[in-house]
């Protein structure tokens, strides 16, 4: 391995390097130029052997990556914000046409207002869109990610799309040290791509098909299965990786000073980093304070959480993304998973870091602060304008 | 946690220098960074600033600095009284000007003078990170050097470092 100092994006590039994909195809926007820069130039000077594709938009980009795995290839593209969302007629299709291409998603704020910097709401928004969908909190992650992605997404019983999330800026834009493993390492964890599902001409079969009302429910309910069997494509994958590059990874979930906690923050992303410094903080104070970062939020952990909060007396899901008109969409799906568990706690949530505004660790100490009062709410973070204080 | 604000003007190079600083302490072991510039669109001669942690754990916390612990402008244009706000108690003040301060907070370099004398360029990032290395006990000037070499176009690594070595030296004496 050989320490580097890198960005997100950069650490994703070559991560995604290591995997060998026999396909590229992207539309560059903010912030996820970087990555596929990064990655032309990788094809250009001869270390990566794959076709670049430079597409007219982002639904071209998704629907060639698409054709590519159609007929056996490795394929990768990477979008952000309203690429993804121009891109969104072709998610299901991927999904539902069991293509297991990998996307890196840069997580960036949608318009209007116009915004570039980064929150949660692009990717959130396509959650039921069939995709498996992680949460990288650092560029090391991102990495790691990015060859993990392929292996999970490929495997037989899953053959799912994979949407790896980066934070906008804060993480695609932020450079930190990162253990770059040997191309003989990678090469070692990630098999070459094998399937049958594939257009081949010495065997013909119909893929991408249409199925009328009376059996359409049988292939939505595999597509089901498929990402549910993701979760144990995932422990086998990181048990894999820990084994050839020494690194662990906790499956759909990661508990941090769970386990005598009272009251524990849900989050996701780059933020969790921060909030890992205030449950310090607070537990030198002789606090019992915890994080519990999803890093997959499809398949959602739904047993995970239930078992990392029960002992809990109350718990706040702060995310960067609001379903208007009702509330946190992490937040319904986290309360759902309490209520299919018995378990019957407050759970507040805090809709923050919308546009890329910062979220200070003053405002994450607030949220514990008022977890103690056992109440379950619902506030945004910095509403400012106007409306602030009224 | 060691924090560094860098200011300069779009195309000065400000990032550049506090992706270096970030790099040139975390290639050693057991030592972390993070580098990141204000995110936004770029826009040459604009006001940026660019940020620079280092510490010997990793470092959690990717919001922007508010306190520093050294504040470094490559444009005194930049450099009014707001910068001590933005200063830890024994925050120091690197600052690339002609001009004589009398205040002991405040440590002046003319860059300026070694850039157009050696880089023959107006581009002072790389000698204000020579500089920092005199005042810093975090990093060396061998450690800013490897950085030089570890990271930057082959045909300017030799001239930057003649420009930080120059820095250096001002500084010490």
């Amino acid at each position: 391995m050989a320490k580097k100092f890198l960005s997100g994006n950069e650490a994703f590039a070559y991560g995604v390097r290591l995997a060998r994909p026999q396909v590229i195809s992207a539309y560059p926007i903010t912030p996820q130029t970087i990555v596929v820069e990064k990655l032309s130039e990788f094809v250009e000077d001869g270390s990566l052997n794959a076709e670049f594709i430079h597409v007219e938009s982002e639904h071209s980009a998704l629907s060639c990556a698409m054709g590519a795995s159609s007929v056996g290839a490795r394929a990768f593209t990477a979008t952000s914000s309203q690429g993804l969302l121009y891109m969104a007629e072709c998610l299901p299709y991927a999904s539902g046409g069991r293509f297991p291409v990998v996307m890196m998603n840069a997580n960036r704020s949608t318009a209007l207002p116009w915004n570039i910097y980064g929150d949660q709401r692009d990717s959130l928004s396509q959650l039921d869109s069939g995709w498996i969908q992680a949460y990288a909190e650092n560029a090391q992650e991102a990495l790691d990610l990015a060859l993990m992605s392929f292996y999970i997404a490929e495997q037989k019983n899953v053959s799912t799309p994979f949407m790896a999330n980066l934070d906008g800026f804060v993480l695609t834009h932020t450079y930190e040290v990162v253990d770059v493993p040997t191309q003989e390492q990678a090469d070692a964890f990630l098999p070459k791509y094998e399937t049958n599902h594939k257009m081949d001409l010495k065997h013909p079969r119909n893929l991408a098909f249409s199925a009328g009302p009376d059996t359409n429910t049988y292939f939505k309910y595999k597509e089901h299965l498929g990402i549910l069997h993701a979760k144990e494509a995932i422990g086998e994958a990181e048990e894999r990786f820990e084994t050839i590059f020494g690194r662990r990874y906790s499956g759909l979930t990661e508990r941090y000073q769970t386990e005598d906690a009272d009251y524990i923050i849900i989050t996701l992303g780059s933020i969790s980093g921060l909030v890992r410094e205030v449950v310090d903080a607070l537990r030198n104070e002789g606090r019992r304070v915890g994080l519990l970062r999803l890093r997959y939020l499809r398949p959602f952990p739904n047993e995970e959480i239930a078992d990392a909060v029960k002992n809990a007396k109350a718990v706040a899901v702060l995310e960067k993304d609001v379903s208007f008109g009702n509330e946190g969409t992490v937040y319904t799906n986290v309360n759902s998973a309490l209520q299919k568990a018995d378990i019957h706690i407050p759970c507040s949530n805090y809709i923050g870091g919308l546009g890329g505004r910062n979220i200070s660790a003053d405002e994450i100490k607030t949220i514990f602060d008022e977890l103690t009062l056992q109440r379950s709410t619902i506030q945004f973070l910095g509403i400012g304008g106007e409306e602030n204080g009224s | 946690m060691t924090e560094i604000i860098w200011h300069g003007r779009g195309g000065q190079g400000a990032f550049t220098a506090a992706r270096l600083l970030g790099e040139a302490y975390s290639l050693k072991a057991d030592s972390y960074a993070l580098a990141f510039p204000s995110f936004g669109p770029e826009r040459r001669g604009a006001p940026i600033r660019a940020f620079t942690k280092l510490d010997k754990r990793p470092v959690r916390n990717r919001s922007e600095i508010t306190k520093a612990d050294h504040s470094i402008f490559l444009d005194d244009t930049l450099f009014d009284a707001k910068a001590f706000f933005e200063l830890k108690p024994n925050g120091t003040i690197l600052l690339n000007t002609k001009q004589v301060y009398d205040d002991p907070r405040i440590i002046t370099l003319d860059g300026g003078s070694i850039a157009s004398s050696i880089l023959r360029l107006p581009i002072t990032n790389t000698i204000l990170l020579g500089a920092f290395a005199a005042i810093s006990d975090e990093i060396t000037l061998e450690e800013i050097c490897e950085a030089i070499r570890h990271s930057m176009p082959k045909r300017l690594q030799e001239i930057n470092i003649t420009a930080v070595k120059a820095a250096y030296k001002e500084v010490i004496e």
